[in-house]
């Protein structure tokens, strides 16, 4: 059921789509272009000042390596960093190459013992996935850019450099497709991600598999007049839209699935595209041994110290024979 | 951090909006409207009916497919003629036809390709005809 919604949902989507291809309801793709990207930017903005806002009062990263404490202990700098530079290291790490899945490890019952073994296939596919979704993303600047930016074409150079099919067939669209299909396949497969996987697990890779194959389907089985679809999109950036002519439907369903997940984005776990950005167990140095961190909105607490005991009583105390130390 | 911790959440979110708005400022206003595509040419001129191998919607979006199975076709199976959809014959050939009635590749072929950012290696081997003439 949980799969199955998804997979509702998204032809829904493309039903949506297609019947506004077929209505020609051209100024309605104008308008959800524009929409799906305001949702876009602005809930991004929204979501990333609701998490600034919200209160990290202690230094909390997680860590497996020694914070820096006395000078002869040693200490690990990247893995539990006590200075900026240390936790950029670390974030970059995260960021660029996963760091963390990297150590993921496997658990096997042997002979009545658990056993841990490495399992680099999530980090090796999840990184796969992510990276070829960038390279995607910036190849598509051909459409946004006039002159087209040097680096795009030399990206798209290198990435259909095989020259497989006319036109080229661009790697990282195969990779992009073989990252998700690794990543749908261990939520449908591996029972204990099944049984932790919702609706939106499945909707995201869904979605993005949905992108990528109408994209796929677009350049390489029904083409479509890229020169009409760029003078489209040229016409958005300067606001004076206009509207291409008889292009496929093909278009109207990636750019009807584009639009969702543009709108979707900032309120669905993707939006870890900049909360990771923002994770406290991951960003902050971890100083605690060398720096005292209070609470800033600690209340102020009325207290009544020994000392102040003792004054008050010290008459009865002595009356009734107990030490006191202030005479 | 504490301090610093609000002009890094503004310098993040400006890199963001600039960057997802690049386009706009790129652009800058201007528009980039579709290539001009010459269609002033020796043999299209003398064309009485002017009109491309199969109709215009259909090359423009499908010529690469339709070159990449002339040349399977006339490569691999000899095929080398091609009846159009109207009944006109063509040579299946890339410098003997398109590039006969086109014989402008820069002014035609290419400003649309630069457009789009399409870089069809098959120049490295097929020759254009008004290169060798020069
Ligand atoms: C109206 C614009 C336009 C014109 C004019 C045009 N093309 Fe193209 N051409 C395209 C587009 C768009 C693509 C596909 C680019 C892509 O998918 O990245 C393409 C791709 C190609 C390809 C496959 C290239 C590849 O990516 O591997 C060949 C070959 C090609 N064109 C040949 C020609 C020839 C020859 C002419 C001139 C007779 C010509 N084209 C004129 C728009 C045009
Ligand atoms: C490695 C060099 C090379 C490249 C690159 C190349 N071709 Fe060819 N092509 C040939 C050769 C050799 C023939 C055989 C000529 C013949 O048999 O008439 C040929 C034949 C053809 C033919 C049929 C015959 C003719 O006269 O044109 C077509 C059509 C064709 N190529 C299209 C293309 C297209 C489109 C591309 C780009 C996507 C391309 N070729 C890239 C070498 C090349
Ligand atoms: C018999 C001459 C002739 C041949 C051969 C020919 N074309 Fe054309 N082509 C034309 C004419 C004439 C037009 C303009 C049609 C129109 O304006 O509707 C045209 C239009 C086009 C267009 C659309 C340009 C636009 O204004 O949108 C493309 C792309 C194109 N040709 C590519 C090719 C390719 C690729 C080949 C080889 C497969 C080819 N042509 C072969 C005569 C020819």
């Amino acid at each position: 059921m949980k799969l199955l919604l998804p997979i509702i949902a998204l032809f829904v989507v493309a039903l949506l789509a297609a019947c506004f291809a077929w209505a020609e309801a051209v100024s309605l793709l104008t308008i959800l272009a524009y929409t799906s990207f305001l949702i876009f930017a602005a809930g991004f903005v929204y979501r990333m000042m609701k998490w600034a806002k919200s209160p990290v009062p202690f230094r909390i990263p997680t860590t497996c390596g020694q914070e820096k404490s006395l000078p002869w202990i040693k200490t690990h700098p990247l893995e539990n960093p006590a200075n900026a530079w240390g936790a950029i290291g670390r974030m970059a790490g995260e960021i660029l190459l996963f760091r963390s899945l990297f150590r993921n490890a496997d658990v096997k019952m042997i002979g009545g013992r658990p056993v841990y073994g490495s399992a680099k296939w999530l980090w090796f596919f999840g990184l796969m996935f992510h990276g070829s979704l960038l390279l995607v993303a910036l190849r598509h600047l051909r459409f946004f850019t006039e002159p087209i930016l040097p680096f795009v074409n030399g990206l798209s150079a290198l990435d259909g450099f095989f020259e497989i099919g006319v036109p080229a067939l661009y790697l990282s669209d195969a990779a992009l497709l073989a990252g998700l299909t690794f990543l749908f396949f261990r939520r449908v497969v591996l029972p204990q991600v099944r049984y932790i996987s919702l609706f939106t697990d499945y909707f995201a890779l869904l979605l993005i598999a949905a992108i990528a194959m109408t994209g796929l389907l677009m350049r390489h089985v029904y083409p479509v007049d890229l020169s009409a679809v760029k003078t489209m999109v040229a016409g958005w950036l300067v606001f004076a839209p206009v509207v291409p002519a008889n292009a496929g439907v093909m278009l109207y369903l990636h750019l009807g699935f584009v639009f969702v997940l543009l709108a979707w984005l900032p309120w669905s776990k993707l939006i870890h595209m900049g909360g990771i950005f923002l994770s406290p167990t991951r960003n902050l140095i971890n100083n605690n041994r060398s720096v005292r961190h209070l609470n800033p909105w600690n209340p102020a607490v009325k207290v009544h110290t020994y000392e102040e005991y003792e004054d008050e009583f010290r008459d009865k105390m002595k009356a009734a024979g107990l030490p006191v130390e202030k005479e | 951090m504490k301090k610093g911790k609000w002009g890094l959440i503004i310098f993040g979110l400006v890199i963001f909006i600039v960057g997802v708005t690049f386009p706009v400022w790129y652009g800058a206003g201007t528009s980039a409207p579709a290539p001009v595509l010459d269609m002033d040419t020796p043999v299209i001129k003398s064309m009485p009916n002017k009109k491309c191998v199969e109709d215009t919607a259909f090359i423009r979006a499908h010529h690469m497919k339709l070159l990449d199975a002339w040349r399977d076709e006339a490569v691999r199976d000899g095929h080398r003629e091609y009846t159009a959809k109207d009944g006109r014959r063509f040579e299946k050939s890339l410098t003997g036809t398109c590039l006969q009635c086109h014989s402008n590749k820069s002014a035609f072929c290419d400003r649309c390709h630069n457009y789009v950012g399409a870089k069809p290696s098959c120049f490295s081997c097929h020759i254009v005809p008004e290169e060798v003439k020069k």
